[in-house]
């Protein structure tokens, strides 16, 4: 590879809008100096109340009250007693707490879907050198808001030799799963909304209950690009789901629970996430997310460039806003899970003492869906075959030999009386060397060999672009 | 009010005859399977309320039986729905027909 | 089993299974059929949730709703010149009349027998706080011959399939039908 310097590029006006353009510090800089007072001011005031609260968290006063604010769940149990006291039956604490609870998933899910497509565009815009949408509002934060003005504006049309029935009730049924799924997902120690023993399986029954909604989309839009992008989704997600089990009954086999808590828990106390423990499975797990909520690179149920937008080719309005607004939360739906299962859920190595656990869990689960982003600004798309050859002939038998040995693994954890970390240690290391391993085994085993067409080597991104290739540019290096 | 095994069974039953019915009635080999799919769920449901109702047993996990037998027959139910339709299709490709009035020779 | 909460929701979930599985009856679209059929289930699943089976309610969903639903779509989508007809054939009148005897002898001796069951406070007691583990050692102790046997059972299944919609022809050029669901979309755009 040779070190030469990238050609200075034409700026169109465009590009030279974004090269004149300084950086967010520089933003800053500018800002009026009141400004910057008050927002020293709340810095530092945040600052003294984190502080405080450490001291009193420390301090042990605030262990087990409803006021503790690390964990919402106990205030929620105090309330539920008070209402038991009133004497009025179990029926008014049980609608209550689930009503608040349910208000609280939703109003989450619905402030995060206003500012997720805001993130995930300017983010894309990022990875692409362009600027985003910047108009609307400051930043152009406003954006989604405008977005959605435009879509409930916009007229609802029926193709003629529609089913009208099964076209209606799509964009509600696929909505209902995405919302349903949020339930188990703990987020501090009493903070789920089902605390149910079935938890892993909830979530996995509920979440395939999706892939019937998106074929009556396609079934009922009398368009064959439509029906294309819901069989290519049905096969897919069929496809798919067998991997995504297999890799979280390892999970499972390893915590020896199905409750998402305990799985939580398991993790914590053991100060060790599963991603170390099992790397093959958390590689299984997310690859075959990325198919089963159709984002880049298995997009291929609304592959723009083949057919028009898949599934929902037909709906316009807020029928399509709803779709969209579902592919966005099941993004942020799989950040969490994979959080939960892989990197540890609401513990943060004791630093879940400290801060308030759901906030862990937040930043967890929007760092997932900040990969996802970043793999959709990155990868190409695969072709349906490739698709499922890769669920069929690679992920599904090497998830069976991953079962056997974490099964192994599992018995010898049980009977081996060691420190923690030498056994999940040693298994750590045997599973990693086990995994690379494997996938090139296997990966020679059924035929696949890297087509060597550039032995020079590829080229790095920053040679070809992203955001350092832009700074060269600016800086004329 | 009270909800007791016969109310169950009797939901059981109903939804045993519906699928009596449809598998006997249908022309397609696919809506044949859904009757017979229904009468898998009927007796799931009897045995899963056999096993919380009954007095027979008193013993803390003896009940859970009726579960296991319901997990045998999800697994049944699950590798007949799969044979089945694959034979559907074979069927179609062919017949050119899944009409069951007309597939009426035992060998072509 | 007498909490107003389970009572109404015994005659909802109930309700909606029974004119669930009666609309797959009288449903002239084999696709609205489909539709209902998967009601019909998920009904099931929140009866089997009212006694207390969480598990099995769990594995209904996945595996009915989620997987025989997806089966039975691929395949009356596989076989176009159906066309998606849920019409009767010539046995309607002696099929219906047999459905209802057989669920009218259910029903007649649901009611009339005086069952041994439990009841009030030895029906709470036996309210299976936890299923998984205890069908798990049922599953893998008691029962583990049969469960060996399910197992071979659901690998025949597998190979069948694979083998019934193996197009001979078509096997040395195509590669990927490995399961009836990888087969048929192969088989769609070819079309």
């Amino acid at each position: 590879m040779s070190d030469q310097p990238v050609p200075r590029r034409p700026a169109t006006p465009m590009a030279q809008q974004i090269l004149d353009r300084g950086s967010l510090l520089d933003d800053a800089k500018r800002l009026p100096s009141g400004v910057k007072a008050a927002g020293a001011v709340f810095a530092l005031g945040f600052l003294a109340v984190n502080v405080a609260i450490a001291y009193i968290v420390i301090d042990g006063r605030l262990d087990g009250h409803w006021y503790d604010f690390r964990d919402l769940g106990n205030a929620i149990a105090q309330l539920r007693t008070e209402l038991d006291d009133t004497g009025t039956g179990p029926w008014l604490s049980y609608w209550v707490t689930g009503l608040i609870g349910g208000v609280a998933i939703l109003s989450f899910l619905g402030g995060f879907l206003l500012i997720g497509s805001w993130i995930e565009r300017r983010l894309l815009a990022r990875f692409q050198i362009r600027m985003g949408p910047n108009r609307v509002g400051p930043f152009g934060l406003l954006q989604p808001l405008a977005d959605a003005l435009k879509l409930m504006q916009k007229e609802v049309l029926i193709p003629i030799g529609a089913d009208r029935l099964l076209f209606f009730l799509p964009p509600i049924l696929v909505f209902i799963p995405a919302m349903l799924a949020w339930g188990p997902v703990p987020w501090a120690p009493n903070m789920a909304y089902l605390d149910i023993n079935v938890g892993l399986l909830y979530v996995i029954s509920i979440t395939s209950l999706s892939v019937l909604a998106i074929w009556m989309a396609g079934w009922s839009s009398n368009n064959h690009y439509a029906l294309l992008g819901a069989m290519r989704t049905v096969a897919m997600m069929v496809s798919y789901e067998i991997p995504i089990s297999l890799s979280l009954l390892v999970v499972v086999l390893l915590t020896g629970s199905l409750n998402l808590n305990e799985i939580v828990a398991w993790q914590g106390s053991h100060n060790v996430w599963m991603a170390f423990l099992l790397p093959f499975s958390m590689f299984t797990f997310f690859f075959s997310s990325t198919a089963e909520i159709n984002r880049t690179p298995n997009d291929i149920a609304e592959a723009e460039s083949e057919i028009v937008a898949g599934f929902h080719t037909e709906y316009s309005g807020m029928k399509a806003g709803l779709f969209l607004a579902v592919e966005l939360g099941n993004a942020l739906l799989v950040g969490a899970l994979f959080a939960t299962f892989f990197l540890g859920g609401y513990t943060m190595f004791g630093l879940e003492e400290w801060v308030p656990p759901y906030l862990i869990l937040a930043v967890k689960a929007t760092t997932g869906y900040f990969f996802f982003i970043w793999l959709r600004g990155t990868l190409p798309r695969f072709r349906i075959d490739q698709l499922m050859t890769f669920a069929w002939k690679y992920l599904i038998p090497l998830s069976i030999a991953n079962v056997l040995i974490v099964a192994v693994e599992a018995t010898i954890a049980a009977r081996w009386e060691a420190e923690g970390i030498v056994i999940y240690g040693s298994f750590a290391l045997v599973n990693l060397a086990l995994t690379v391993y494997a996938v090139r085994a296997w990966a020679r085993v059924i035929g696949y060999s890297a087509e060597l067409e550039h032995p020079e080597g590829p080229r790095t991104a920053d040679r070809i672009g992203g955001l350092k290739a832009a700074r060269q540019i600016r800086t004329g290096a | 009010m009270t909800v007791t095994l016969a109310h169950y069974l009797v939901v059981s039953g109903l939804i045993f005859g519906i699928g009596v019915a449809i598998a006997l009635s249908k022309r397609n080999v696919v809506a044949v399977l859904m009757g017979v799919e229904l009468m898998l769920n009927a007796s799931n449901l009897a045995f899963l309320a056999f096993s919380r109702f009954s007095g027979a047993f008193q013993e803390g996990t003896e009940p859970l039986a009726g579960h296991t037998f319901v997990v045998f027959v999800l697994t049944v139910a699950a590798a007949e729905a799969a044979v089945a339709l694959a034979m559907a299709v074979l069927i179609y490709r062919h017949r050119e027909t899944v009409d069951l009035d007309r597939i009426s020779v035992l060998r072509w | 089993m007498d909490s107003t909460g389970i009572v109404i929701a015994f005659y909802v979930l109930s309700a909606i299974t029974v004119a669930s599985a009666l609309s797959v009856f009288v449903m002239r679209n084999l696709v609205h059929a489909i539709v209902f059929l998967v009601m019909a289930f998920i009904g099931m699943a929140g009866l089997f949730v009212t006694l207390s089976a969480d598990f099995i309610a769990v594995a209904q969903i996945l595996i009915y709703a989620g997987a025989i639903s997806v089966l039975l779509v691929f395949a009356v989508m596989l076989t176009p010149l159906a066309s998606r007809n849920n019409g009767n054939s010539l046995y309607v009148g002696p099929g219906a009349l047999l459905g209802a005897a057989i669920a009218a002898i259910v029903v007649f001796t649901a009611v009339d027998v005086q069952w041994n069951e439990l009841t009030g406070a030895a029906l709470e007691a036996r309210a299976f706080p936890d299923t998984i583990a205890t069908i798990g050692d049922l599953l893998l102790g008691r029962h583990v011959l049969a469960f060996e046997v399910a197992s071979v059972l659901l690998l025949f299944a597998l190979l069948g399939a694979i083998v019934l919609v193996t197009d001979r022809g078509a096997a040395e050029t195509s590669e990927d039908a490995e399961d009836p669901a990888a087969a048929g979309v192969t088989t769609e755009e070819a079309r």
